[in-house]
């Protein structure tokens, strides 16, 4: 029998790391990260998990140690949140430029400057280009069974995963959570089997300077220049979907929990506008849509689960038939639009959908986002495409400037 | 048809000078006072740090001691960790002034 206990997202994604047992953990504290990396050293110091926990003085660093491990073959796992994150942000690219699958949690969280220790996802929306595949979770259920299936889609396709939830909303904020079977995540999980292989009877050169031009190696063998490897990493990503459906269906088959793919939908069937995010807040607009429904709107939700690779089949076909799309995020790419909603329009482009994109900015640094707010700023999108205003706009909600 | 390689990330087999004769970046080069250093001056195969701390591998454990130049970079750790300071770090431009 399963087990069902009530904790916060940090308990979660700590129990989840315990049951894929990697053999080195690398941390360094941050709120509102901290509490998991501290569970985990307690699980690694009472003998729990076997693991080798190693205490590193920053989060360069506590990458850099996951790095080295996963080349040498260990199953590895960190964890951080915004500046720590952003510390982090050279081995960010090293680390899928080496295609190693290492798995870490982001706990978002606002970044400084001001300082904030409060939710916002413009930390993991930052490292969006470093190659990375970025899951979001919605609640602590969701966190423990995607830390699971990251390590499955990791291992696959040897590209690491950043499996994002938000701060304090999910991390520090109990739910009940099913913890899966040890027996099943066996089962789910095969043992790391890593494409680089490192020993005395083969000697390998990692990642030395790579040159613009394809070259021969010291054995006559044509090895890929630097763009070649860059194409590569490329590809795997855009190949990557597939392979994350079908750990869905697989976890969904073994486990009897679906939380969706590449995306998931919500009262999509017959809805006219459709709400969508990403995280926490998009499990938000379920609740809002509920509430449209009520006063007879035909509203339904969609969330982007994977927002790397981003999922732009899966998008075109589930906004196939909108009026009109809302999107709620914490996230700004600064000098333009939402960072989401940006990829968003992006993706539709040159499809068939031609539904207008309204952008609300929402719960920047740990700002309440209500379910009511979120309705609101739907009902006053309705009314401006209800007026002829059919544009693409973007609006920060609940933003007060004098 | 050729053979291509086909690691997926940046995994080389081993060839000396991967990345062409990388010593003519340095601007220091170090030289050895063989009457000072402990091997080349005793006979012994003793001490031999310079070989222990260089990081490009490019110190020979032999007697006399040698120092591969032409991959050499010039970091200086090796006059850095020599006991009796037999290795002294000069510039390029001096050197070839000498």
């Amino acid at each position: 029998m399963s087990d069902v206990r009530i904790i916060t997202g940090n308990e979660a994604a700590s129990l989840a790391v315990k049951l894929v047992k990697p053999h080195v953990i690398a941390a360094y504290p941050i709120t509102p990260q901290t509490s998991l990396s501290e569970k985990l050293s307690t699980y690694v110091e009472s003998g729990e998990l076997r693991a080798e926990y190693v205490r590193v003085e920053g989060e360069h660093s506590a990458l850099t140690v996951c790095i080295s491990a996963s080349t040498v073959g260990a199953r590895v796992f960190t964890a951080t949140s915004a500046n720590g994150l952003l510390y982090m942000h050279e081995q960010i690219h090293w680390a899928a430029g080496s295609r190693l699958p290492i798995v870490m949690c982001c706990v978002n969280r606002g970044v400084g400057a001001p300082w904030s220790i409060f939710n916002d996802q413009q930390d993991s929306f930052s490292q969006r280009d470093a190659g990375w595949i970025q899951m979001y979770c919605r609640n602590n259920q969701e966190i423990i069974d995607t830390i699971i299936q990251a390590y499955r889609i990791a291992e696959s396709v040897y590209i690491p995963v950043m499996v994002c939830y938000d701060g304090f909303v999910l991390s520090h904020t109990m739910m009940p959570v099913e913890i899966p079977e040890e027996s099943t995540v066996r089962e789910y999980l095969p043992p790391y089997k890593p494409h680089t292989e490192i020993s005395p009877e083969h000697p390998r050169t990692v990642n030395p300077v790579f040159f613009p031009w394809r070259r021969e190696n010291a054995e006559g063998v044509l090895c890929d220049g630097y763009m070649e490897m860059r194409y590569k990493l490329q590809a795997a990503l855009l190949d990557s979907a597939p392979v994350i459906e079908r750990a869905s269906d697989e976890f969904a088959r073994l486990f009897g929990r679906d939380h969706g793919g590449m995306i998931w939908e919500y009262l999509t069937e017959d809805a006219d506008i459709l709400l969508t995010g990403m995280g926490s807040i998009a499990a938000e607009t379920t609740v809002a849509v509920d509430a449209l429904r009520k006063e007879g709107i035909k509203a339904g939700a969609v969330g982007i689960r994977v927002f790397r690779p981003f999922p732009i089949s899966e998008v075109r076909n589930a906004f196939a038939r909108a009026k009109m799309i809302v999107v709620f995020e914490k996230c700004v790419s600064y000098g333009f639009t939402g960072g989401m909603s940006t990829d968003l329009k992006s993706a539709l482009y040159g499809s068939e959908v031609k539904a207008p994109v309204h952008n609300y900015i929402s719960g920047i640094g740990g700002r309440d986002v209500k379910a009511r707010e979120l309705s609101e700023a739907v009902a006053s999108s309705i009314e401006m495409m209800e007026r002829g205003d059919r544009d693409n706009k973007t609006f920060w909600l609940n933003c007060h400037t004098g | 048809m050729e053979k291509q390689d086909t690691n997926i990330a940046g995994i080389c087999s081993p060839a000396i000078g991967e990345a062409g004769k990388t010593g003519d970046w340095s601007d220091l080069k170090p030289v050895i006072d063989h009457t000072k250093c402990i091997p080349s001056s005793k006979n012994k195969a003793a001490c031999f740090l310079c070989w222990l701390y260089c990081p490009d591998g490019v110190v020979s454990m032999s007697i006399p001691v040698r120092i591969n130049l032409d991959y050499c970079k010039g970091c200086g750790i090796c006059a850095e960790e020599c006991p009796p300071n037999a290795i002294r770090m000069v510039r390029k431009v001096e050197c070839d002034d000498e």
